[in-house]
């Protein structure tokens, strides 16, 4: 079976874009949230810039909307001199009926670097990828509901930060995993880097088919499903999974998966709390959770700029030593 | 060219269970004798056919092509290609442009294959009208204008009483109803089977379930109607299953299998490769093997091409956005000689399953060599390699994941109604 490598590595293993965990090592892995630690302490100093990436072009390209992500990704262009362009094209071209690729190929003809490209199809960081010309990269953040590997590094790194030692890790995942391309990115970078234990918690409407074969498993009762956590990763429920008769109501999914905090004191007494956001108060979390002593999910914005300044800065750095 | 003689080739004719090397004797578009040469017999023609099979020309339950656009795969390169493949005759699924739902229709495609001559090209009428499974279509007056079975394609019927009336309506007359089965509900969207590829990929998904319950809905109306049924393209080794205890019941029903089921599954669309994007999708490993195990032990009655040429933009685009199907008449007789390599069919079963079979499904004539019958012949040479190329694969579709590679079987010629529609000199057509 083919795997991603082939896209996303070069023949001796160096990062060429960055699409998907599935296909890279835990010395990827290791290596990017270590670049990522040196990157995040310059957050507090007076002066927030390095020049790694001056004289590169980066271009946002947001077919799909995003405020978090895109700010992020933004700020962490900007952290390293870049310069940036953020194109929302949801509203432009494809409106005119350009293609994807056509985008593409104008924006190639201004002679980009790197494009960041969060699309509502799955595969299409991939697409795009495969036909964009040798040398510029492509950053995923984001394709329909196969992946977000930022996302889920940026996870990683807040869980690395706050827990040191995967090995012994018992991680929750708690909603609509069905549609979540941060799930699918988590649970394999929570399986690379060697967690102890990655648990799904979902009714079976919201579960994937032959979801165990990710590596996971699979609890359909929260207050079960939450014993021996020590992280909890709560996803975001869209309001449209009420109309595919997948839940019966937004009120009874709250009852039965809604993170309360007699449902925290299941967990382990230091678990920590995370939401890659946008999050629905009220829906899968209680307001007095999200902002809880045991929330980091502000935290997780954070590290967001630096895990992205990080795969940045190693992408650029693998073209210049091509 | 009234007489021809086909010479010295290994004559298989698995209707007659004829499997000799020996000439074969062609007057006036009929074959007139086979092994022995009629007396008084001066041939126009010598087609020296050595080391190569001599076969019924084949007959492919389900070819899409369109009627009204002439700069995608059309009737004349659609019937061209299948002549380079040794296809003679051609099912056409009503889901095409025009919808085949009126008697003019029929007799425009009829008139085009006609004009074209390469290849008989048969009609499958739409069972509701324009497919949208509401009106029944005028079956009588369509079967009389040259559609061999009725079918709604790729477009499921939701309302079950519309189906049951379809049924009944088409079991007064002794039509055939062909079903790709497929539960409306259950299929949304979808672009990959439901399993571990598209749960990984994030990929909207076809459940095997979706095929399996339409089955079973189809299974008992037929018994309820005694309609004779026909499932098109099977994707699920539990659907042979059910279709074999129906016939212990003995409900009228028959089925095919498209090649590429036989050969890909899941696995294959890793990553993202839109040449796999096909529907029903390619389903697990098991389902592959266990559609290889029914072909072999005679359990499925036909392999189809189910060719669906596109251009290239249709494949041109992230997974799910881009259009499902394979182009697939050329290679229909190498990947079924594959078959054969691999020990799961003889030599002449697989012409079987490409000839006589699909044609007794329709109830036509061809398909045998029988003296008689129309001189729809098929020459190969088993042994030929060649390369998928655009010199040598003549569809407009050129969506194939065999594409610049090695296949092995080309045919030398073709004949349809005793009239050479394909010959291969030095490796290389001539139309």
């Amino acid at each position: 079976m083919p795997t991603l490598d082939n896209l996303q590595l070069t023949n001796d293993g160096r990062l060429k874009h960055f699409l998907s965990i599935q296909g890279l090592d835990k010395t990827m892995l290791t290596k990017i949230l270590d670049t990522a630690e040196s990157f995040a302490g310059m957050s507090a100093q007076k002066v927030k810039k390095y020049p790694l990436l001056r004289g590169k072009t980066i271009v946002n390209l947001f077919f799909e909307h995003s405020t978090r992500t895109l700010t992020t990704f933004n700020l962490a262009a900007n952290r390293l001199s870049a310069d940036v362009l953020n194109l929302n094209i949801s509203a432009q071209s494809t409106s005119k009926g350009e293609s994807v690729l056509d985008t593409i190929h104008n924006l190639e003809a201004m002679h980009i670097d790197m494009f960041v490209v969060r699309h509502a199809t799955s595969g299409s960081a991939h697409f795009i990828a495969q036909n964009t010309k040798p040398g510029v990269c492509v950053i995923n953040a984001g394709d329909g509901q196969h992946a977000h590997p930022t996302q889920a590094l940026l996870d990683m790194f807040t869980i690395r930060r706050l827990k040191t030692n995967f090995h012994t890790l018992r991680v929750a995942i708690i909603g609509d995993i069905l549609h979540s391309r941060v799930a699918r990115s988590q649970i394999l970078a929570l399986n690379i880097l060697g967690a102890k234990e990655v648990r799904v918690i979902a009714p079976k409407t919201l579960l994937p088919a032959k979801v165990e074969q990710l590596g996971v498993t699979v609890a359909n009762n929260i207050d079960q499903g939450l014993q021996n956590i020590d992280v909890i990763i709560m996803l975001r429920l869209q309001k449209e999974r009420m109309t595919g008769a997948l839940l019966p109501s937004a009120d009874e999914y709250f009852q039965c998966f809604g993170l309360t905090k007699k449902r925290v004191a299941i967990a382990n007494p230091d678990a920590i709390i995370m939401h890659p956001g946008p999050i629905n108060r009220g829906v899968e979390i209680e307001s007095t959770v999200a902002d809880g002593a045991q929330s980091v999910i502000l935290q997780q914005v954070s590290y967001g700029i630096a895990v992205r300044m990080a795969i940045m800065s190693i992408l650029i750095q693998s073209g210049e030593h091509a | 060219m009234s007489k021809i003689i086909i010479a010295g080739g290994q004559i298989i004719d698995p209707a007659n269970q004829i499997d000799q090397i020996g000439d074969l004797f062609i007057s006036n578009g009929k074959i007139v004798s086979v092994l022995r040469q009629p007396n008084g017999f001066n041939p126009d023609l010598t087609i020296h056919a050595e080391q190569q099979i001599v076969c019924p020309g084949f007959v492919d339950l389900s070819a899409h092509f369109n009627h009204s656009l002439p700069h995608k795969a059309n009737i004349a390169s659609e019937t061209h290609a299948a002549a380079n493949a040794g296809i003679t005759t051609l099912c056409n699924p009503p889901d095409t442009l025009p919808i085949i739902d009126t008697v003019a229709v029929v007799e425009l495609i009829a008139d085009k294959a006609r004009h074209v001559g390469k290849t008989q090209v048969l009609p499958i009428g739409a069972l509701t009208h324009q497919l949208e499974g509401k009106i029944l279509s005028n079956m009588s007056s369509l079967h009389n204008a040259g559609c061999i079975a009725f079918s709604n394609a790729q477009y499921p019927i939701k309302n079950t009483l519309v189906i049951r009336r379809a049924l009944e309506y088409a079991a007064s007359n002794d039509f055939l109803v062909i079903i790709r089965p497929e539960d409306p509900w259950l299929s949304t969207q979808g672009c990959a089977h439901e399993g571990i590829i598209a749960t990984r990929y994030g990929l909207p998904s076809i459940p095997e379930i979706s095929e399996l319950i339409a089955i079973n809905q189809y299974l008992a109306l037929a018994e309820l109607t005694g309609c004779r049924i026909h499932f098109g393209q099977l994707s699920s080794a539990r659907s042979v299953d059910l279709i074999i205890k129906a016939r212990t019941k003995n409900i009228a029903v028959s089925t095919d299998v498209a090649i590429g089921q036989l050969f890909f599954s899941e696995h294959d669309i890793c990553v993202f490769d839109s040449n796999y994007h096909v529907t029903p999708p390619y389903r697990t490993e098991n389902d592959k093997q266990g559609l290889r195990l029914s072909i072999a032990a005679g359990a499925i009655n036909a392999i189809c091409s189910d060719h669906r040429p596109h251009n290239i933009d249709a494949k041109l685009g992230t997974f799910q956005e881009t259009k499902p199907g394979i182009s697939s008449l050329e290679s229909l007789l190498p990947l079924t000689l594959k078959l054969v390599a691999d020990n799961l069919l003889t030599l002449t079963q697989a012409i079987a399953l490409l000839s006589t079979n699909p044609a007794k499904v329709i109830n036509h004539d061809g398909g045998t060599l029988t003296v008689g019958a129309d001189a729809d012949i098929c020459i190969f040479d088993p042994k030929l390699d060649w390369i998928v190329a655009s010199n040598n694969w003549l569809s407009l579709g050129k969506n194939t994941p065999y594409w610049g590679q090695y296949l092995q079987g080309k045919v030398t010629h073709t004949l349809h109604q005793g009239k050479v529609v394909h010959q291969l000199i030095d490796g290389r057509n001539h139309k």
